[in-house]
């Protein structure tokens, strides 16, 4: 292991590390924890020049006025409009497009693949002006499904390129052995080996779910009001209005980060299986 | 296409349904494919092409396009506001690549087995987690003049606060900043990932040979973590070439414009208030495309030349 492990070095230095440990963190999130706890603080506080001292009260009522004058409730429910469709189109192609890629030989298999990959790094500009005219055109502009469809098309790479390689890593094996049975090719790809790619499927959801939540740019192109726009956008909106009302700022940013990061707590071993695919050979 | 012998003996009953299969198992990948590709090509592939097309035009997005060869092009030469971007957008990219041996150096203090380091771990990942709108919503309070943690901390070492986000010198800088916050969690991920797969043989006989700290880090760690370095370098350069939310959120690319970078420039002037230059920005994306080209094709060289070696 390296570093060496602290168990085996001197007293006063594990001492110095379990010190370090909780000081590094909370130095580390020093801007989470101050606006984590100007959500809390009522709004006379910051009018008096209270912004480090002891709040005069817990106001959890910003939270609530969060909903109550905005309609944060509605962007909320549109981040998750597009958020779930978006997560289950994605995956449910590259499984398909995965399976292709990693199983056949076939001209242009590689290309195909490559292709996937590249795209998936353009910058969004590139596609900004098409996609939306596209969208008009298709009479999806400023909707949900609008915007949906498109990340479902962009993440397809994205998950096409980690499908491909953890189905590539399967064992040939079994695929032959079905085909030697004379089990047809979209029964092989069912029955033997969807089963075998959950752990693949849980980790690109959790993956597309954040990547989709925390979306911006797509949601400032392709929606405009607050009928439709997701959080990421609304926030930007609420901001302009919110203008120095930063208790009600911050209580709506925490809420935001909130299913990402639920999301992230209780699929973290998939989360993080994901994000890490390929850092290990 | 070769004619198996199997298929050429021709066992009396077998013929048909093994040539049915076979050639199902032809068709079968373009099946799979079919929908994913069709849908990548759509929203994908060929918006690339048709904005480069546009690139040539003046177009407001309504009214018919004009096609104007390459004045855009010619005009971007002569837009201060474009080398202000480009300018920054160097600036980002050689500013994030801190983001990986700073990332490294936070999973080697992490790499420990001692009692709760795991949620050590997930809390000083949590940065990526959250959005950027949420990260630029959080530095703008950290750096907001007057009451802001940065500026009051500014204030204690130098007498006067600094109003980070309103100094045209320092807006970029501080930006970045927010950016690294996230970027350096998610290379701290990838390290600590990697370092869980160092092969402890190999470091013990290094330590035997006498070897640590640094020395031990360079020469038998570090070329093992290539992998974990190759991703890190990936996601990082895309990471800053794409920069959009945090200068859109944080600044708006002010003040006077001096925190653009290409990708929010490209949307002020195809998207602006003062009328649609969609010609104008597919030219802005372009240049910012053809940056990136650069650095995805390297990517997928190496990427191709693993994969020609499996």
């Amino acid at each position: 292991m390296f570093p060496r492990p602290i168990q085996t070095m001197s007293p006063a230095a594990r001492t110095a590390y379990k010190v370090a440990l909780p000081v590094m963190l909370v130095l580390w999130l020093l801007p989470l924890l101050g606006v984590a706890m100007t959500s809390l603080r009522p709004s006379s506080d910051l009018a008096q020049g209270n912004y480090f001292g002891m709040p005069s009260y817990l106001a959890f009522s910003n939270y609530l006025d969060v909903f109550r004058n905005s309609p944060f409730a509605s962007y909320m429910l549109n981040s998750f409009r597009v958020t779930i469709p978006t997560m289950i189109g994605a995956v449910a192609l590259s499984c398909l497009t995965g399976y292709a890629l990693a199983v056949y030989k076939f001209k242009g298999n590689l290309l195909i693949f490559f292709l996937f990959v590249a795209g998936n790094f353009v910058p969004f500009q590139i596609l900004m002006v098409p996609v939306r005219d596209l969208t008009v055109k298709m009479g999806l502009y400023d909707t949900i499904t609008g915007l949906a469809l498109f990340h479902v098309a962009f993440q397809t790479g994205f998950c096409t390129l980690f499908m491909r390689n953890f189905i590539k890593a399967l064992p040939r094996e079994l695929i032959e052995a079905a085909r030697v049975e004379g089990v047809g090719e979209w029964q092989i790809f069912w029955h033997i080996v969807m089963p075998l790619v959950r752990p693949a499927i849980a980790a690109l959801s959790v993956l597309i779910f954040t990547f989709i939540w925390n979306d911006y740019f797509w949601a400032m192109v392709l929606t405009t009001g607050a009928d439709t726009q997701p959080i990421t956008a609304g926030l930007n909106s609420l901001n302009g209005q919110w203008v120095a009302a930063w208790q009600l700022v911050s209580a709506g940013s925490i809420l935001a980060a909130l299913p990402p990061v639920a999301m992230f707590f209780l699929m973290q071993k998939h989360f993080i299986a994901g994000l890490t695919l390929g850092a290990v050979k | 296409m070769s004619v198996s012998p199997a298929i050429s003996q021709g066992s009396a009953g077998q013929p048909a349904p093994r040539k049915r299969r076979r050639l199902s198992r032809k068709l079968a990948p373009w099946l799979f494919l079919a929908p994913g590709m069709f849908m990548f090509l759509i929203y994908v592939l060929i918006p690339i092409g048709r904005s480069v097309w546009i690139s040539f035009y003046q177009w407001d997005g309504l009214s018919p396009a004009h096609w104007i060869g390459l004045e855009n092009y010619a005009e971007l030469l002569d837009d201060d506001a474009f080398y202000t971007s480009l300018k920054n957008n160097v600036i980002w990219l050689v500013l994030y690549m801190l983001a990986i041996p700073l990332g490294l150096f936070i999973a080697l203090f992490l790499n420990q087995t001692v009692r709760g380091i795991r949620i050590y771990k997930s809390l000083f990942f949590f940065p990526f987690v959250i959005s950027q709108v949420v990260v630029g919503l959080i530095f703008s309070w950290f750096y907001a003049p007057g009451f802001g943690l940065f500026y009051k901390i500014t204030e204690w070492f130098g007498g006067q606060g600094v109003a980070v986000l309103a100094d045209e010198n320092l807006v970029t800088y501080g930006i970045i900043a927010a950016g690294l916050w996230p970027q350096i969690a998610y290379c701290m991920i990838l390290y600590l990932t990697g370092l869980n797969s160092v092969a402890p043989d190999q470091i013990e006989a290094a330590r035997l040979d006498g070897a640590k700290g640094i020395k031990m880090l360079w020469y038998v760690v570090l070329p093992q973590l290539r992998p974990a370095t190759f991703i890190a370098l990936v996601v990082t350069i895309i990471g800053a070439l794409r920069s959009f939310d945090l200068v859109s959120i944080m600044t708006s690319g002010g003040p006077y414009g001096s925190s653009r970078v290409l990708s929010y420039y490209m949307y002020e002037q195809a998207l602006s208030e003062y009328g649609y230059r969609m010609g104008y920005g597919a030219a802005i994306a372009v240049v910012l495309f053809a940056i990136m080209m650069i650095f995805i094709s390297g990517f997928i060289w190496k990427m191709w030349r693993d994969e020609r070696g499996l």
